[in-house]
């Protein structure tokens, strides 16, 4: 028997709440499949499965909040039959879901009266009417009519508090959300900086050759060519690429390129794009196209989520010239790229106009040195001049 | 075809990919790009748009024609009255 237990998503998550399963008992799950929507503080993640099984019961109902690595379905794996899976039951009795570390959001900001109070108070027949009709408990509403009388507006404005209290305020969460991995990131990983300049005359005729010959749905973006090439680099220097946890560091073998997405609403996430350096541009283009679509319509998978290796961010063409970023915990390292513009470069001995944009490699000196650092930056300003082998 | 009718796609394409925008906010004869945060995906996949449902398709080439909205009409009309 397998337990399918509420994998974390993302150094700053450590609850989510059960929105929807996409499975019932008797399904068979296959690895990778999306068996659970759970909601997080950043967004609604699609959770896989990475085993293969048949599913023998769904523990946690819809609506539940529950903590990382509660037990929230029970998989038989091929072969066992389901008298092999009853006789797992009994041997292990699943604890109803603990209680989720939050509590609900307080729905009266006054404080309640006295129990005393409580008792005499009065409340007028259309108050009582109105709290019924809307479901609040007149307990819990403060009266400010005659000799304290809860009226009609008392009620009114508790049902209007009730409702702003019911909807997350997804902003604000998102906001908390970085303010607590951000803030972790400066308390604990010592970072280093770095940048380089990188002539991408090479890069910019290359793309500007293949996207006139692709339809506009198939051109692809300088940040792919970026992402590419980071990947392609971070090969030769893993001590860049991985996870710093429990005191140490533990390189990767994978690069999934946790990429930093912006969203309308504020706010960021940098979900991944998996085993970037196995993949050619074209792939990563259409990945990174879907990677943003969902990102902004807030629809992710929890691979996407807790597997990011490293990040890359990338202010385009409408921002600044160069970013130092923040590291993401437990990662080791993130490469910033700033706008391209046009710069006098010397190369051959002569003055060139040359598109130029500003590459920076945020480091843990935990896990890696400046020296090597540098080396990275150097290898990555190297791929860019042949994109053609990306 | 129409400009009312070319106008409304711009105005439904941009607001698939950026909702926050009120298209009679945007000034025709200012760089669009300006008004708008759209990122080069953003810009790519309004394009993209543009040539779903209008059938037209884009040369990078041109993206330089297309600084504003008044632009992009020109540009769009020309397209499809010369396919016309």
């Amino acid at each position: 028997m397998l337990e399918f237990r509420l994998p974390s998503l993302g150094a700053d998550m450590d609850e989510g709440t059960l929105l929807e399963w996409h499975v019932r008992p008797g399904d068979v799950v296959k690895r990778g499949q999306v068996v659970v929507v759970v909601d997080t503080s950043k967004a609604a993640i699609e959770v896989e499965c990475w085993e293969d099984g048949v599913v023998d019961r769904l523990v946690v109902d819809p609506g539940t909040t529950i903590p990382v690595g509660t037990v929230i379905a029970l998989l038989r794996q091929p072969g066992e039959t389901e008298e092999q899976a009853a006789h797992w039951k009994a041997e292990h009795p699943i604890a109803a879901p603990a209680p989720p570390s939050r509590a609900p959001t307080a729905v009266v900001s006054e404080p309640s009266p006295l129990p005393e109070e409580r008792a005499r108070r009065r409340v007028s027949p259309a108050a009582r009417r109105h709290a019924e009709e809307k479901g609040i408990d007149l307990e819990t509403v403060v009266g400010t009519g005659p000799q304290g009388a809860v009226t009609v507006e008392n009620v009114e404005r508790a049902a209007a508090s009730a409702a702003r209290a019911a909807v997350p305020d997804r902003a604000a969460e998102m906001r908390r959300t970085i303010a607590a991995a951000m803030a972790r990131s400066k308390r604990e990983i010592p970072h280093y900086y770095l940048a380089t300049e990188i002539p991408l005359a090479a890069a910019t005729r290359w793309l500007a050759g293949e996207n006139e010959r692709r339809p506009v749905t198939e051109r692809l973006l300088m940040a792919v060519l970026f992402i590419k090439a980071v990947a392609n680099a971070l090969v030769k220097f893993p001590e860049l690429n991985g996870f710093y946890r429990d005191g140490r560091f533990e390189p990767s073998p994978a690069v999934h390129v946790g990429v930093a997405i912006s969203l309308r609403q504020g706010g960021l996430i940098a979900p991944a794009l998996l085993d970037v350096n196995t993949k050619p541009p074209d792939q990563l283009m259409r990945e990174l196209a879907d990677l943003v679509k969902r990102a902004r319509a807030l629809s992710l998978k929890s691979s996407e989520f807790s597997l990011p290796t490293v990040t890359v961010t990338n202010l385009g063409d409408q921002g600044v010239e160069s970013v130092y970023g923040v590291i993401y915990p437990p990662q080791v390292a993130l490469i910033g790229f700033g706008r391209i513009t046009e710069r006098a470069w010397v190369a051959d001995g002569s003055i060139q106009i040359v598109p130029v944009v500003t590459a920076s490699l945020s480091a843990d000196h935990r896990a890696s040195d400046g020296h090597r650092g540098g080396l990275f930056l150097n290898e990555l300003k190297a791929l860019l001049q042949q994109p053609e082998r990306l | 075809m129409d400009e009312q009718v070319i106008r409304d796609v711009i105005f439904k394409t941009l607001r698939a990919i950026a909702p926050e925008v009120d298209p009679a906010a945007l000034v025709p004869d200012e760089p669009l790009r300006n008004q708008v945060d759209l990122d080069s995906m953003d810009w790519l996949n309004f394009l993209v748009g543009l040539h779903q449902a209008l059938k037209v398709d884009i040369p990078e080439g041109d993206y330089q024609k297309l600084y504003t909205l008044n632009h992009l009409m020109t540009y769009l009309r020309d397209r499809l009255s010369s396919r016309a």
